[in-house]
């Protein structure tokens, strides 16, 4: 009861100055737009310097060169580089217009948007089991520092860091799949087939999450603060997940911020072992066939939604620690 | 008002590392009464602290050792009582700690009220969140501090203020001894004073014994009934105020202090600071421990630990009073 009470006296104190907030978040949304200008252009770039012609691609080599010639000049591929970049950013700001896939010939994001669910669960399941398994871990490592439990942990969790995705997923894939015939190889016709794309997404980040968890915990156990809520009569463990964990959680919070946008983006690896139909897979068919329009708006939607979730951690400061709220939501 | 309080008897602790092994306290005895206030003078590193964080039983966990001895509060013995009994029995209800400093030792995420009702929460048998916050009120009030201001963060409050709620926080509970880690250290001199004037009207108003930890004899002579000095983990002189600041017969440790402090009435172009550092915890001399920065040291003094003198309620441990005794002379000093 008192702990409810306690909380609800928090979420108000915190988050007063509600037109402050809205008028940081709605700058924060503007500077994206010169960030998403930035990201095309270098997209744009690296498309345009990787060897191959994208008509070449579309038709295959053996075909034609005068019909080469004619999609070429089709495409608008003949017209000069910053013509070209500017034309796009130009349909893009007046008409949503993001273009066609040369694969497909479909908008680009009739591929897209089907593909977000995928990429969107397997990106959410795999921070929230990372999460759920690192900070729990990290804490229980720190305050049992050099016992048994800690020296494990710390040994997995280098492991887990240090191997490739691709490995582990291999391992998974052999052991559940092939020898023991639990789970799907591939595919996601049920959210079993999830399972193993998240572990092999969430257990390098969530021993990312462990290990920074741990070394911040050290730190604030050791604080001032923390000997004076032992001296008051505070249960150890209230000490440690009320006082202590929240001191932390600032570096824990800004790892599981990257790490989320490290999964939508990244996951390409795992998606493609397990033949998930997600964005990064799609990233990928896009870069093998020159597809340029398909790659630029995946990565720019990647762009988007990791620096959305980077503004709702920036956010997430200000609930918890009040001294950063004070500092950028001034004046109540 | 002589009911015994506190009773430390030969208490000895250690820090263990790997590389070494302090001796932080060797074998110190102290006994306070109900309502009584003892100041616990020494330099840093005297073992101040670690004597008080032993009373509460929060030494480091892992360095921090008790060797021998015994702390006998309110006639049982600290070290006998089971956690749970020490948390919700002893920490914060009967004994509380105000700590040094006090911009660390507020909890920077949480506002002052939840800090101080904490303390009050775990220790009550049912929850009544209106009780508590009007208790949270009446302390706030206790320290010079408008409760309106009890959900602002410690970040809020200034240097005087924070130690304000901290004393707040340990005084929430109305403890029977309250512990003061250098209460005034990280104060400038004005807020020292405030904060020092406060801590003796409410002892006063509440009753409560206090163990004063201090270097500045300052404060000593401001607020404490009794003064032991620790010098190397020893507490080599002790006595009422009488003893300390008016006789004449002092240890040449507390001597030296009372030579480092200006004094108003005598006119003197330098203080005359006590040379030399105190010995390393990690590698005490044999003998007595201030052997090597004292202008009197004997030959007995680097060969055996001195002996207790004792004069009343003022006990000095140095051989030079030892030989006085014996030899029956007055006036032998300097």
């Amino acid at each position: 009861m008192y702990n409810a009470i306690s909380c609800n006296i928090m979420l108000v104190g915190r988050f007063g100055g509600g037109v402050l907030v809205i008028k940081y978040v709605t700058k924060r949304l503007l500077l994206l737009i010169p960030i998403l200008i930035g990201v095309a252009f270098l997209i744009f770039t690296i498309m345009e310097f990787t060897p191959g012609d994208p008509a070449v691609k579309i038709l295959g080599i053996e075909a034609p060169q005068e019909a080469v010639e004619q999609l070429r000049e089709q495409l608008g591929l003949n017209r000069p580089f910053a013509v070209r970049f500017f034309d796009y950013i130009y349909k893009i700001v007046t008409r949503l217009d993001f273009g066609m896939s040369w694969r497909t010939k479909n908008p680009v994001f009739m591929d897209i948007i089907p593909r977000i669910p995928v990429s969107a669960t397997l990106a959410f399941l795999g921070i929230a089991f990372a999460t759920l398994f690192g900070i729990p871990l990290g804490v229980l490592s720190a305050v049992k520092q050099y016992s048994k439990s800690d020296n494990v942990l710390r040994v997995v969790s280098t492991i887990l860091v240090a191997v490739p995705t691709f490995w582990l997923a291999m391992l998974l894939i052999l052991a559940f799949s092939s020898y023991l015939a639990w789970l799907p190889a591939g595919g996601v016709h049920s959210y079993v087939g999830y399972i193993m794309p998240v572990i092999t997404c969430g257990g390098p980040y969530g021993s990312a999450i462990l290990r920074i968890t741990r070394s911040t915990m050290l730190e604030e156990i050791r604080q001032d603060y923390v000997r004076t809520a032992r001296a008051k009569g505070v249960p150890n463990n209230i000490i440690i997940y009320k006082h202590a964990l929240q001191n932390a959680l600032l570096p824990v919070i800004t790892t599981i911020g990257q790490n989320f946008g490290a999964i939508l983006g990244g996951s390409v690896v795992a998606e493609s072992v397990f033949s998930l139909p997600g964005i990064g897979s799609l990233v990928i068919l896009g870069i093998k066939s020159k597809d340029t329009p398909t790659v630029i708006a995946s990565v720019l939607l990647i762009a988007f939604f990791f620096a959305i979730v980077m503004l709702a951690v920036d956010l997430m400061y200000a609930f918890i620690d009040p001294r950063i709220k004070a500092k950028y939501f001034k004046a109540e | 008002m002589k009911d015994e309080l506190l009773k430390i008897e030969k208490l000895e602790v250690i820090y263990k590392t790997s590389e070494e092994t302090v001796q932080a306290v060797n074998g110190i005895d102290i006994v306070l009464n109900k309502g009584e206030t003892l100041g616990l003078v020494g330099e840093t590193g005297a073992g101040k602290t670690t004597t008080a964080l032993s009373i509460m039983r929060l030494l480091p966990e892992r360095t921090g050792k008790v060797l021998s001895g015994n702390v006998t509060f309110e006639g049982e013995n600290i070290f006998e009582l089971s956690d749970e009994d020490m948390r919700m029995k002893i920490r914060g209800e009967r004994i509380a700690m105000i700590f040094q400093d006090p911009m660390t030792a507020l909890n920077p995420v949480m506002t002052v009220g939840d800090q101080i009702s904490e303390a009050i929460y775990y220790h009550s048998e049912k929850t009544n969140a209106a009780g508590i916050a009007a208790r949270v009120d009446k302390v706030l009030e206790l320290v010079g501090i408008s409760p309106s201001r009890k959900n602002e963060y410690p970040h809020q409050f200034s240097g005087g203020m924070k130690q304000r709620v901290v004393i707040a926080i340990a005084l929430a509970c109305e403890p029977v001894l309250l512990i003061a880690d250098e209460p005034t250290t990280a104060l400038d001199v004005t807020i020292q004073a405030q904060v020092l004037e406060m801590m003796g009207e409410l002892r006063d108003r509440l009753g409560t014994a206090m163990i004063m930890i201090t270097h500045d004899l300052g404060v000593v002579a401001q607020i404490c009934d009794k003064v032991a000095v620790m010098y190397a983990g020893e507490i080599i002189e002790s006595g009422n105020m009488e003893d300390i600041f008016v006789s004449k017969e002092h240890h040449p440790y507390t001597e030296g202090l009372f030579g480092a402090i200006p004094d108003l009435a005598s006119e003197a172009k330098r203080l005359s600071p006590i040379t030399g550092l105190m010995p390393d915890p990690s590698r005490l001399p044999q003998g007595c421990n201030f052997q090597e920065r004292c202008s009197h040291c004997m030959e007995i003094c680097t060969k055996k630990n001195p002996e207790t003198y004792v004069n009343g309620t003022h006990k000095i441990s140095c051989f030079l009073f030892k030989n006085k005794e014996d030899r029956g002379d007055g006036d032998e000093k300097k």
